[in-house]
């Protein structure tokens, strides 16, 4: 007889849901968590940087209070009081998981798991361990920022994602190594609270991932606030000392030069945790990232032994987790869930301006074959945008020419990373250019945007 | 509880039918089995029956009405828990029969054409759109579905309650090509009539104008597309039945107590089926990527019918003897001329066989009936002139020309069956070994 017909190893946005979906759906459920319940996410990722970028904003809104014909004086940021908040906000969601987990009688066991055999797992706590057996293990460890090994965070001078929440002091000439989302939304919030900012990206981009008007775009937009934005370059030596952090800095020439800065933040990635959780002892296949390798349902190549979140495949986002902690517990609990399909999870990334995505770039869509209808609006063009005095930014929308199906979405500006599950929703529903055009999008408000964008894919813009 | 009757799918291909004749009348009570009405489809007239017991309150839509859609409301039945209406008992009085055929009789000059054709608005958007509207389907399935051709009635969704989303369309385009799913392409692959785009002929000649049956319509869209789509190569043999009447007379003669009379016809369909059996490379459909080689001969015999013409099969003909076939052709025949043959009897099939020889007809050449690959067109059994032996003399001899699709069978292969089925005429105990 097992003790549960589930343990969830790990308590992120993955794992918590899951735990959640199990017991709703009948099952015995226990999870197993080392540090917080809520993991990163909600501790010291998504939420929190999340209320330090709400601080940003205010704090730029009061120095621009002039915009709106208000006067604002003797402006100034307390880092303590609004690294203060941030933790205060993240500390309210972990103690609503923690209530989550107790309305669902889900059993919370805290200290380090490790699965000894399938359907077996050790939680250790203090130098004493427990065995706990269970029909079914989610693995959902989730993942950790990775080094960088010429310039390892001590906290103190170089920093990683985990560092830059918590600041003991404002940084007065910052560097970011990485633009991804992670780097550029602590560029953009050092920024907007007066640092001098550096960003160096290896590719020829920042955001990457995102399309490439929308890099071009950003890069603008922040260089305008002041920032200092380097792709195509690289990071040679880094030389921490007491009072400031020596790196070169190779440019895209090729030249080489030393700069000083007061910190460093290391943005280059994560990596998963799959250490010391007993994988390698069961066989669990990784990937060549060494990530889990999992079927769409979250299953591992071991029996019983599940998967989900940013241990596995990309994409590495709270709500890809979460989604498959649902799927994996209904597949755990008999159902036959839908596999969710990667091109249909949206991304968000909380710099300034906000920049959002669901799908294909362009790029990606022609390099797939696809013969393509583009439509791109302006922030210019819409009168919320202006009213709200927050006129920088597009939305783009891709279509295969053929069909008629919204191949992807990319957006760069004010609020957009609340606009973009409209587009997700239509995605997954496989709506049509036409659906899109027939849908009545209520004015005044930036989502008219969205509607222009997919006229203007086939020349019926109205308003540019 | 009023229960709503809707037109049926009477078979799998079947969009729309004429509601031929209703067999029960408002007011009239029915239960579980009784007929409630005859339904034309595409090729066969076919008895709807109750599965609900009531009383029918309500004919929503008249006999004679043509191109009902399925799932059309086309009665109302008053659910038994109702309150009986007092005449409940009355008998099931069918209705007289509406002519079939409805000929406008405009055979005078001085009267110009009294039923127009139909207007042409029905044809404006594409068939497949029409019944696709009718399915679950996410939007970019169904305009996938409509650029593609694909009918969608069929396809089982895996998306949200069964919905049919992109990856099922997807899906099935690759599967029209599969073995499983090919013998019904003619279902998911689907042309728009040709027939539809016609412009009307406007003409001083007299006439008459001839509504167009269900069959008439099916007959003029399957040939168009077998013509338009089928690559044909035509191999004639002349083969001598001189042995094969013989043999007839002596079975017939033994028969003739049990009451069966073999035709030559009978005979041929069996030596077409063993044909298809002894030379295979002859009894395919041609599905796209692939081809479907079949190790069954099921003849399809062409029966001219009032209305038409429609195929009824003899299934696994190789493996039937003589008397089995020709007792099992008299009895489809006989059902095809009332119309009242099962989808399953006039659907399928490997190989058709087509006899004008009773027409006097020397030689022709028939059209092959998709997705079949190949058609027997038989001609007249006649003396003629004949070089047996070095000799002139004279033998019953009849042409016989092989129709086949030449994307699936090349020459020789079509060669080789007329030979071999030559032999077996001229050989003719082959037959019934």
């Amino acid at each position: 007889m097992s003790d549960y017909d589930l343990i969830v190893l790990g308590s992120g946005p993955g794992g918590y849901v899951a735990a959640i979906r199990a017991a709703q759906l009948g099952l015995k459920v226990a999870i197993v968590e080392r540090e917080n319940l809520g993991g990163i996410c909600l501790n010291w990722g998504c939420i929190p940087t999340k209320a330090l970028l709400r601080s940003a904003e205010i704090y730029h809104y009061m120095q621009h209070a002039g915009d709106y014909g208000l006067t604002a004086a003797n402006i100034s940021a307390d880092i303590d009081a609004v690294v203060k908040r941030s933790r205060g906000v993240a500390k309210q969601l972990n103690q609503g998981v923690t209530h989550l987990m107790k309305k669902n009688k889900i059993t919370v066991h805290m200290g380090d798991g490790k699965l000894t055999a399938p359907g077996k797992l050790t939680v250790t706590k203090d130098g004493m361990a427990e065995e706990l057996t269970a029909k079914n293990i989610i693995i959902a460890t989730g993942a950790r920022a990775r080094d960088l090994p010429k310039a390892k965070a001590d906290g103190k001078r170089i920093w990683t994602y985990r560092h830059a929440m918590v600041p003991t002091e404002m940084p007065t000439r910052l560097l970011v190594i990485g633009s991804g989302a992670i780097g550029i939304e602590f560029a953009s919030f050092y920024n907007d609270m007066g640092a001098k900012v550096t960003v160096v990206e290896m590719m020829d981009r920042i955001v990457p991932v995102e399309d490439a008007d929308v890099s071009a775009f950003l890069e603008k937009a922040l260089k305008q606030q002041g920032m200092d934005i380097r792709t195509s370059a690289g990071v040679g030596s880094v030389t921490p000392s007491e009072t400031s952090v020596s790196v070169e800095i190779k440019g895209k020439d090729g030249s080489v030069t030393t700069e000083e800065f007061s910190h460093v933040i290391v943005a280059i990635g994560i990596v998963p945790n799959v250490e010391n959780i007993g994988l390698e002892d069961l066989g669990i296949e990784p990937d060549k990232r060494f990530h889990i390798k999992t079927d769409p349902m979250g299953r591992t190549n071991v029996p019983g032994i599940w998967a989900i979140g940013d241990v596995t495949a990309p994409p590495w986002l709270a709500h890809k987790a979460s989604h498959e902690g649902v799927i994996a517990a209904e597949a755990i609990a008999g159902g036959h869930p839908h596999a969710m399909d990667p091109m249909n999870i949206p991304g968000c990334t909380y710099c300034h301006p906000q920049v959002a995505s669901v799908g294909m770039t362009e790029a990606k869509a022609k390099e797939a074959g696809f013969d393509v209808k583009v439509g791109n609006f302006p922030f210019l063009g819409n009168g919320k945008a202006i009213a709200l005095g927050e006129a920088e930014g597009f939305i783009k929308t891709v279509f295969d020419a053929k069909t008629g199906e919204l191949l992807g979405a990319h957006m760069v500006g004010a609020e957009v990373t609340e606009l973009i599950q409209g587009y997700t929703i239509g995605k997954t529903a496989e709506l049509v250019e036409a659906d899109f055009m027939h849908t009545v999008f209520p004015h005044p408000t930036l989502s008219e945007m969205m509607h222009e964008s997919v006229l203007g894919a086939y020349g019926k813009m109205l308003h540019m | 509880m009023y229960i709503e009757l809707k037109m049926p799918a009477l078979s799998p291909t079947m969009e729309e039918g004429t509601l031929a004749r209703w067999l029960v009348k408002e007011g009239d009570k029915v239960s579980s089995g009784d007929l409630l009405a005859e339904i034309e489809t595409d090729k066969a007239t076919m008895e709807f029956e109750a599965v609900d017991e009531g009383i029918v309150t309500q004919i929503l839509v008249a006999e004679g009405t043509d191109g009902v859609k399925v799932g059309a409301v086309i009665a109302m039945i008053q659910g038994e828990d109702e309150e009986a209406a007092p005449s409940a008992a009355a008998p099931v009085q069918p209705v007289p029969p509406v002519v079939a055929e409805k000929v406008v009789p405009s055979a005078q000059a001085a009267e110009p054409t009294a039923a127009a054709p139909r207007p042409q608005a029905a044809a404006a958007s594409p068939a497949p759109s029409q019944s696709n509207d009718r399915v679950k389907a996410s939007p970019l399935a169904k305009r996938i579905a409509v650029n593609k051709g694909l009918d969608l009635t069929a396809v089982a969704g895996t998306g949200p309650n069964g919905r049919i989303v992109k990856a099922d369309v997807d899906a099935l385009s690759g599967e029209g090509r599969s073995p499983v799913a090919a013998p019904a392409s003619n279902a998911g692959l689907r042309a728009e009539a040709p027939v539809a785009k016609l412009a009307a002929i406007n003409t001083d000649i007299p006439h008459a104008v001839v509504k167009l049956s269900n069959m008439r319509k099916t007959i003029a869209r399957r040939l168009t597309e077998s013509k338009q789509q089928v690559p044909h190569i035509y191999l004639t043999v002349d083969v001598r039945l001189d042995a094969l009447l013989k043999l007839r007379g002596e079975l017939n003669a033994s028969l003739e107590s049990r009451g069966i009379k073999l035709s030559v016809n009978d005979m041929l369909i069996k030596a077409l089926a063993l044909t298809l059996i002894q030379v295979p490379a002859c009894n395919v459909s041609f599905a796209g990527d692939n081809m479907l080689q079949y190790s069954r001969a099921d003849i399809s015999v062409a029966v001219s019918v009032p209305t038409g013409l429609i195929t009824p099969i003899v299934t696994d003909a190789a493996n039937k003897s003589l008397s089995k076939i020709s007792t099992e052709v008299a009895e489809l025949a006989a059902r095809a001329k009332d119309g009242k043959l099962q989808p399953h009897e006039y659907q399928g099939g490997t190989a058709s066989i087509s006899n004008m020889g009773m027409m006097g007809i020397k030689q022709f050449d028939a059209v092959i009936n998709p997705p079949q690959a190949m058609i027997l067109a038989v001609g007249a059994g006649e003396k003629r002139p004949y070089i047996v032996d070095d000799a002139l003399a004279i033998a019953t001899v009849m042409s016989v020309t092989g129709s086949f699709d030449h994307r699936a069978i090349d020459g020789a292969d079509g060669a080789m069956f007329m030979k071999v089925f030559k032999e077996l005429v001229e050989n003719p105990l082959g037959l019934v070994a």
